[in-house]
């Protein structure tokens, strides 16, 4: 029977994904990825003669590795922590249900710290999907836009009003999260770093700052008041919110070495004139 | 524009500092640009610095000129914007497909050359070149299966293809000897009905067995040197069609630098031998 080259294409995608050991997997992967839109359903016999030949699961293998590959790659601390095989195996069910939207392989996993959250055989690891967190903000900040930062003196001139007043916004590369929970950036720390931690991990919270100087990405541990003032950054707010609203995290918070600190750190991109009123 | 180019390579990250540290003269590279497809940071800029020393060439991977669709809008503008910024030499696609309804299924995927994709194919060339302002050249994928539904050879198509869109040909020799191999042709026949006045580029590189099936099934790993069959076969190619810009593609098992140089030098001296001798 002749097919139209997009029901080939169906079925080629079809049979790329399944798996004779996991028939749920093409299940879970048609209804949620592949919109069926009008296409009739595969064609089963054209199917298995692709299935059947030797050559067929070079296809298979290529794009299922090349997935597992990307996501090996882009989540360097998890596999560290957990060893290949342990995430080889995951990252291909990971891959099955997620597969890429994007061609750039870079920027593949987006999902991947959402899947170890939930996923069964991460249970016994309750921070490794805050770990992926880390890593994937790395890759974030990695590829991020360039942008220019704000000078060390570009708010000396300033007087307080003014400087109540000014909206910073976090530069592109810049990426902060906070860990209510658990030590997440010292396990990655020392994951991303191949160091052995310093002495025994103290179980608190924590925060991380990632930020990209001279096209290199850097990192830093960060406070509740450092987290909370960049998160009211990002959502418009003025320096005076901002200020208030990490002072209100953490009481004993400085904001002037706050600001001292994200600058150097290039975590700051120019307040725009128009910001000052 | 491409007349002065020699033998290249694929520039892979772990050369970035070795090329920039020694700049060869005559030296061109070639990357895929969607590894170069992100909004800013270091990869762009060491892209820069290297093509500020080098001619750069970008070869797709993931346009799916042989998908049922037309080429993605977004994926043509972040390509003219990467054009704008390396002014590449050359620009090539596959003629395969690997995006399809939204996802990325990561290879070079086959498809029955039906008069209907002939149409379909010529029609994607036409518009990925008007989008880009430039002539392209489309590559000839390797093969790991029979389709009962071709109806076309391969060498045909390709030939129509470039009379039908002014398209040129990137010949990967390699994809020819593993195809030519899996589907049991004759790979000296296919390229000699290749048209020589459409090649563009060719390509070489390393290839492996399958490790149940052996050499009956040859896999196009980029892994490992180039088979001395496949530098026969580019010796006869050449001879009959003249030099062309070569370039070495090695994507795994990563020899260092000066290695490759090696390869890269050998296709060298053969182009400038057919140079001489024409």
């Amino acid at each position: 029977m002749k097919i139209s080259l997009a029901q080939f294409q169906d079925n080629f995608v079809d049979a790329l994904w399944h798996t004779d050991t996991e028939p749920m997997s093409l299940t879970a992967l048609s209804s949620h990825f592949l919109p069926r839109h009008d296409s009739p359903p595969p064609e089963p016999s054209a199917l298995a003669k692709l299935r059947s030949q030797p050559g067929f699961k070079i296809y298979r293998n290529t794009v299922i590795k090349s997935c597992i590959d990307a996501l090996m790659a882009n989540y360097p601390s998890v596999l560290r922590l957990v060893g290949p095989a342990w995430f080889h195996a995951a990252a291909a069910i990971h891959a099955r249900n997620a597969p890429p939207t994007d061609v750039c392989m870079l920027v593949y996993g987006q999902h991947f710290p959402d899947f170890l959250k939930h996923y069964e055989g991460a249970r016994e690891l309750p921070y490794l999907a805050d770990v992926a967190r880390l890593d994937r903000s790395w890759t974030e900040s990695h590829v991020a836009a360039d942008a220019p930062l704000i000078g060390a003196t570009d708010l000396t001139h300033l007087s307080a009003i003014e400087l109540g007043n000014t909206v910073l916004r976090p530069h592109p590369s810049a990426r902060w999260i906070w860990f209510p929970a658990q030590p997440a950036y010292t396990i990655w720390r020392s994951n991303r770093e191949s160091a052995e931690l310093d002495g025994e991990l103290l179980w608190c919270a924590e925060g991380a700052l990632l930020t990209r100087l001279n096209g290199t990405v850097i990192w830093q541990s960060a406070g509740l008041g450092l987290c909370t003032f960049l998160y009211a950054c990002a959502r418009g707010g003025t320096l005076a919110q901002a200020a208030e609203a990490a002072i209100q995290a953490d009481p004993t918070q400085d904001i002037a070495q706050l600001l001292a600190e994200l600058i150097t750190a290039g975590a700051l991109s120019p307040a725009t004139p128009s910001d000052y009123s | 524009m491409t007349q002065d180019l020699g033998a290249g390579l694929g520039l892979r990250p772990q050369h970035y500092d070795a090329v920039l540290e020694h700049v060869t003269h005559g030296l061109w590279f070639e990357v895929h640009p969607e590894n170069y497809m992100v909004a800013g940071g270091p990869r762009l800029a060491w892209l820069e610095a290297i093509r500020q020393h080098y001619p750069i060439a970008l070869h797709g991977v993931s346009l799916s000129l042989a998908a049922d669709t037309e080429p993605d809008p977004a994926h043509l503008r972040k390509l003219t914007d990467l054009i704008e910024r390396i002014e590449p030499v050359l620009i090539s696609e596959h003629l395969a497909w690997s995006t399809w309804r939204g996802l990325y299924h990561p290879d070079l995927l086959p498809f029955p050359r039906t008069h209907a994709a002939l149409l379909r194919i010529a029609d994607n060339i036409s518009r990925t070149q008007d989008a880009l302002g430039r002539r392209i050249a489309i590559e000839n994928p390797t093969h790991y299966l029979h389709l009962e539904t071709h109806e076309w050879s391969e060498t045909d198509f390709l030939r129509e293809l470039t009379q039908r869109t002014g398209c040129g040909l990137l010949l990967d020799v390699n994809n020819v000897f593993i195809s030519a191999r899996n589907l049991q042709f004759n790979a000296a026949d296919y390229l000699d009905q290749i048209p020589a006045d459409a090649v563009m580029e060719i390509h070489l590189a390393g290839h492996s067995e399958d490790s149940e099936l052996g050499a009956t099934l040859l896999i196009d790993s980029h892994d490992a040197p180039i088979a001395e069959d496949v530098w026969t076969l580019y010796d006869h190619f050449i001879d009959r069609i003249g030099a062309r810009p070569t370039l070495i593609e090695r994507d795994d098992h990563l020899p260092e630098f000066d290695v490759l140089l090696g390869e890269r030098n050998r296709a060298q001296r053969q182009l400038t031998q057919q140079q001489v001798a024409a």
